[in-house]
């Protein structure tokens, strides 16, 4: 018996460590996501977030003791409108403007915007002069409500890519796609029933979750279902094309399921699925905005949360378009039925 | 016997038939091998034309280039005259050796899906009937035995009434019985006029099932013709065949072969009498000696296993 047991567990590390690219992929992707959680998240112990109302993007220190204290997160804003919608929502635990008319912005109901407060006026008066405080009301956005956005797109990333990715690559390996070669069928014609299957199975099934959350957690929704509703198709489409290009050519589950976690890791961490990066570096959220996922979050939130039209989503719906474009075109030039 | 001769009589007429499929020196190199090295032949319309040869012989990758599921390094394959393409995937029909259906698919599903794929579409109670998949229709392709599996696998290559059928070692794995069924079935498909590329490495499927043969080794077909006259053009006479444990004389005054591993010597004669004279006292029990008509396994054998790897 332990020869056998023996005779396949050799078998199978042979495998795997003569598959080298599954190898690598196995071995780079903890290392990168490692350094890359490190630096974006670095210094994410703050305890409070507060909004400097300013046109520059570098925060001036200087201007105001209260900057240099510890454990709060400055962000940089310069939109007065979006920064008391986020004092409003408790997204932001105070808004504060150092210029010519000092002033602040508290939410009254917030408590982490009292102690922010607290703290603002103990670092002592401005030299411009005194600190005009402002009340913004409003009921702060729960977590449910920001997070239901972000499991919906989650989940919608993970069906899409490996629902298509994973599965073609498997339907390579054992021939199945080699029958269908023999047949008439383009492969055109296979990768729009494939793209068309999973998006209305994705749709059924994020509509399903969708409802009972809804029902269950009475989530906050303020804009068009419609608007929803064609983000969760435009989305849709931009992740599934996503997971072809990664299936086109590889004929490896393992080499696949590598690639696609590359893809899923960083794409589930960077595009706010779990929290917003708002204080992260330049850097990130511009790297984050290669994501389709980003741009499905950014723009649901924006839809379920705040209320916003179809016009206001549109420049994610067109970036969402424009990569979908991209990747289908990629995945039916590079796509292979098997090893031709 | 009525069936040998209706189906020589079949294969005159088909002489006078247009070729339904030519290969025309096919070449696949992989690196450092060399799987087809120039294999020609023609197929007839209405024929079942078998390709034999041992385990990698280079079979199932001339059929694969030939189906267009394998790209060529060179060569052509051309379908009743044209170069195999758009009217090729229509109207041709294939059985792999390998090939995996979905799960948690039906039967009839699976026939159905075929079926949408193609113009030409065979009437699919017809196909049922054809295949004797009536009793399996609702059950899911991963339940399926050996021999259903097969039935169904040759279903889906009849789902677009093909013209010209590639079946590719299509009984391999199946039982005597299984195997037996599937011929009948292969027949019946044949008798309705379509051609039958066939690729196996039984030699008594392709004596039952095919009017015309080339035989593959090492990338190259290395003979091509109808079993009969391969045989006559190859052996004179019939076979003696004996135990060696018998032999007790030295029969090197007598010409014959000796499969050493069988333990059987086997005497090609034309006089069949005067050989068993000749035999008589060189061994201990003429009761065990039998005398048979050479075959396609001894044609095999000599051409493959003897004559190119002496």
């Amino acid at each position: 018996m332990w020869s056998r047991i023996y005779a396949i567990f050799q078998a199978r590390n042979r495998e795997f460590l003569r598959d080298r690219a599954s190898l690598s992929w196995n071995l780079i992707l903890p290392v990168a996501l490692m350094f890359g959680l490190s630096f974006a998240f670095g210094n994410d112990r703050d305890a409070y977030t507060v909004g400097v109302l300013q046109q520059a993007e570098e925060i001036d220190t200087s201007s105001h003791p209260f900057l240099e204290t510890r454990f709060i997160n400055f962000v940089a804003y310069d939109d007065i409108d979006t920064a008391l919608n986020k004092v409003s929502r408790h997204q932001l635990d105070l808004l504060v403007e150092f210029g010519d008319e000092p002033r602040y912005w508290v939410n009254p109901e917030s408590p982490k915007g009292y102690f922010a407060e607290i703290t603002l006026l103990q670092a002592g008066a401005p030299a411009s002069g005194n600190l005009e405080k402002q009340q913004i009301q409003g009921q702060a956005v729960g977590y449910a409500d920001w997070l239901l956005p972000g499991i919906l797109g989650m989940n919608m990333m993970f069906s899409c890519l490996f629902g298509v990715g994973y599965v073609v690559v498997r339907y390579r390996k054992n021939g199945f796609l080699k029958r269908l070669r023999a047949t008439p069928l383009t492969s055109f014609e296979f990768i729009a029933a494939q793209v068309a299957s999973r998006i209305v199975l994705i749709l059924m099934i994020t509509t399903f979750i969708y409802i009972g959350t809804h029902v269950l957690l009475g989530t906050r929704m303020e804009g068009s279902y419609f608007t929803l509703f064609l983000i969760a198709i435009v989305g849709a489409i931009s992740l599934v094309s996503l997971g072809l290009v990664v299936s086109a050519r590889v004929t490896s589950e393992e080499l696949a399921g590598g690639l696609l976690n590359l893809i899923n890791w960083p794409m589930m961490l960077l595009s706010g699925v779990w929290f917003s990066l708002e204080g992260a570096p330049e850097i990130i959220r511009s790297i984050a905005n290669i994501f389709p996922l980003t741009h499905i979050l950014n723009s649901a939130r924006a839809v379920m949360l705040d209320g916003a039209t179809l016009g206001d989503v549109a420049p994610s719906l067109i970036a969402l378009t424009v990569m979908s474009a991209i990747f289908l075109a990629i995945g039916a030039r590079i796509f292979r039925w098997g090893a031709l | 016997m009525v069936a040998m001769l209706a189906r020589q009589a079949a294969f005159r007429y088909s002489c006078a038939m247009p070729d339904a499929l030519e290969a025309r020196n096919l070449i696949k190199h992989y690196p450092g091998v060399r799987a087809v090295d120039g294999a020609s032949f023609t197929v007839r319309e209405g024929i079942c034309f078998g390709l034999l040869g041992p385990n990698g012989a280079g079979k199932t990758t001339t059929v694969e280039i030939i189906e267009g599921v394998t790209a060529a390094t060179s060569g052509d394959v051309l379908y009743y005259g044209e170069i195999a393409g758009k009217r090729f995937r229509e109207e041709a029909g294939i059985q792999f050796q390998n090939t995996a259906l979905q799960d948690y698919i039906t039967v009839r599903e699976t026939i159905e899906m075929f079926r949408t794929l193609y113009k030409r579409q065979a009437n699919f109670d017809d196909l049922i009937e054809q295949c004797s998949l009536g009793e399996l229709l609702d059950r899911d392709n991963r339940k399926l035995s050996g021999g259903q599996r097969q039935r169904l696998l040759l279903a889906v290559a009849l789902v677009n009434r093909p013209k010209l059928i590639f079946l590719d070692e299509p009984t391999t794995g199946l039982d005597p019985q299984a195997r037996r069924n599937f011929w009948d079935l292969v027949q019946s498909i044949r008798a309705g006029g379509s051609t039958i590329l066939l690729t196996t490495h039984y030699m008594d499927e392709a004596q039952v099932l095919c009017d015309e043969i080339a035989i593959m080794d090492s990338g190259r077909i290395i003979k091509q013709g109808s079993p009969e006259e391969l045989l006559r053009q190859q052996y004179d006479g019939l076979i003696i065949e004996l135990p060696l444990a018998d032999v007790t004389g030295d029969l090197d005054q007598i010409v014959h072969t000796r499969h050493e591993n069988l333990g059987i010597i086997e005497i090609t004669t034309t006089d069949v009498a005067r050989s068993l004279q000749e035999l008589t006292p060189l061994v201990t029990d003429l009761n065990h000696i039998k005398i048979r008509q050479p075959d396609l396994e001894d044609l095999f054998l000599d051409l493959t296993g003897h004559t190119l790897r002496a």
